[in-house]
């Protein structure tokens, strides 16, 4: 397929809604990046950008204890001192505790990139899962015994935590996806 | 160049690899259209700073940490190890050719001044290639297996026991929230990216390949050229792969490719064969035949022009156009090894000395004329 504006080869698709209207573009790379649609080389860097700049999330606090009650949203790592806005240049983060430092900016931005995935599920290393080999029997998820309990903690955990910062729609999923897995959000 | 040791004490480069690795063998499920299937994990280890924080001397101590475990917990019958810092740019190149190693680690971190030195490694598994590991890539580990046609459960089988190897002697970075951590956060959670390299003529030839890849778009999966990120569908091959790796277990995954997407995927392709056969048969015969001309005539080739030729010639060797129109008894093991040897590395690696672009030209249509006719 050619490209809607010039003799190239189309690579990029883009759909939008202008007055109930579906429009479908099919551009080259080239063009795409004329009329500023992001091709998907900095996609996760755009991401960032929309996530952390945009205007839901203008009040992250840049604060260095962790915020009342909340998930920690810190502006500096205190273990590797990665800053968030280093983070949001490379995309990359520094060390194992930037998780927990960019905990509550993360969040949403993970969620998204994730297609709505909040908790890990799945392998655990067996040094976590305290030397029990897991378990072959498999649930009606078409999880293990093993991999579905390691689950159903973290989405707990999430569930506590999205409450305590008010992240209410982030809470809804999470229980349903407990629901799902037959657990409680007790 | 020498042969390289399994102790892994060597780091003079890759010397005597195997002429057909596993994922051009042509074996396996579906092997018409699927090349190969490959099985990713990224982990990185706990307490060790994420490469982007890393100094130079941090990296070092990582690398050393892996490389004492990755020698001496039995992954495979033969590792070798390969130091990239110390290696020289062509066989960095051609570990990158046979997919050992991303353009990235080739480089070393972010491609800067002084990038090259960056302490950065690859083991090996000789003499398949089954599989390969990356030291202080984005991740500090990056494991890789790979298998002949569709076979993305022996793959992952295989590497989920290299990981649990790996793991009783390293600590992984890890928390029950987010999994396996990462340094990009979207590879966090399991850390797993499924691929599958799929060749796909038939679809391009229909005008119907646009249409996969907006399936597949929709479905969350990442379509990538032969090689990898920001590279071109040359040759009608695409790496098709998932992106999602939190929310997902491994086995749901795993499910979704294997006996979900792949499936449907090779079908649309068988489909758009048999109608181009039945269809359009003088049209394809046409485009056949023009490639196999271009293969034992021509005296001047690109990487791209020779992938283009060697791509309809697979599909004329799976039709039965190529036979049926007195074109040769050439296999699809021979075409699928004249797309590694045709790259630049390996041709120079053939003839046995450097060569600038034109010369590879001229070396590249000679060698493959002299290859496919002698096949034929």
């Amino acid at each position: 397929m050619k490209c809607d504006l010039c003799e190239n080869e189309a690579t990029v698709r883009e759909t939008s809604r202008r007055n109930g209207v579906t429009i479908e573009k099919h551009l080259c790379e080239a063009c795409a990046a004329a009329q500023g649609i992001d091709t998907g080389g900095g996609a996760f860097q755009k991401m960032i950008e929309q996530i952390a700049s945009g205007p839901a999330s203008v009040n992250i606090s840049i604060v260095t204890g962790g915020t009342k009650g909340g998930a920690a949203r810190l502006s500096v790592c205190p273990s590797c001192r990665l800053t968030f806005n280093e983070f949001k240049q490379s995309g990359l983060l520094g060390c194992a505790d930037c998780y927990r430092a960019f905990e509550g900016q993360l969040g949403p931005l993970v969620e998204r990139a994730h297609q709505g995935g909040v908790a890990h599920c799945g392998k655990v290393p067996r040094r976590q899962s305290a030397g029990k080999p897991a378990s072959p029997v498999a649930t009606s998820s078409g999880l293990s015994l093993e991999e579905r309990a390691a689950r159903l903690r973290a989405l707990q955990l999430q569930l506590e935590q999205a409450v305590k910062s008010e992240q209410y729609e982030v809470a809804a999923k999470v229980r349903d996806q407990i629901r799902k897995l037959g657990g409680s959000e007790a | 160049m020498t042969k390289p040791k399994p102790d892994g004490s060597n780091g003079e480069g890759p010397a005597a690899f195997n002429p057909l690795p596993e994922w051009l063998r042509n074996e396996g499920e579906a092997a018409d259209v699927v090349l190969s299937s490959r099985v990713r994990l990224a982990r990185n280890l706990a307490g060790h700073l994420f490469i982007v924080k890393a100094t130079r001397k941090d990296r070092q101590r990582t690398l050393e940490v892996c490389r004492d475990t990755i020698l001496h917990c039995s992954l495979a019958p033969h590792i070798a190890w390969y130091d990239l810092h110390a290696a020289n740019p062509a066989d960095r190149t051609l570990l990158v050719e046979r997919h050992l190693i991303s353009k990235q680690l080739a480089k070393g971190r972010a491609g800067g001044p002084g990038a090259a030195e960056d302490p950065r490694a690859v083991a090996i598994g000789l003499p398949d290639e089954r599989l390969s590991i990356m030291v202080n890539e984005e991740d500090h580990l990056r494991i890789q297996t790979v298998r002949s046609g569709l076979s993305l459960a022996a793959a992952w089988k295989e590497i989920d026991a290299v990981d649990d190897r790996i793991e009783a002697g390293l600590e992984y970075a890890f928390s029950p929230r987010f999994g396996y951590l990462t340094a990009c956060p979207t590879n966090v959670g399991t850390g797993l990216r499924m691929s599958v390299m799929l060749h796909l003529p038939g679809l391009r030839l229909t005008g119907d390949i646009d249409k996969v890849k907006r399936a597949a778009a929709d479905m969350g999966l990442a379509v990538r050229g032969f090689y990898g990120e920001g590279s071109d569908a040359v040759g009608d091959l695409y790496q098709l792969s998932n992106q999602t790796t939190l929310g997902k277990s491994e086995a749901s995954i795993l499910h979704d490719m294997e006996h979900e997407i792949v499936p449907r995927i090779v079908e649309y392709e068988r489909l758009s064969r048999r109608e181009l056969i039945t269809r359009r048969r003088v049209g394809v015969e046409d485009q056949v035949m023009r490639a196999w001309g271009l293969l034992t005539h021509a005296r001047l080739l690109t990487t791209d022009e020779a992938m283009g030729a060697l791509s309809l010639a697979r599909l004329g060797i799976l039709t039965g156009i190529l036979k049926a129109t007195g074109g040769a008894a050439i296999d699809v093991r021979t075409v699928n090894q004249l797309i590694l040897l045709v790259q630049p590395a390996h041709l120079q690696r053939v003839v046995g000395r450097e060569l600038d672009q034109e010369q590879r030209r001229v070396a590249r249509a000679t060698f493959v004329r002299g290859r496919v006719c002698t096949a034929s």
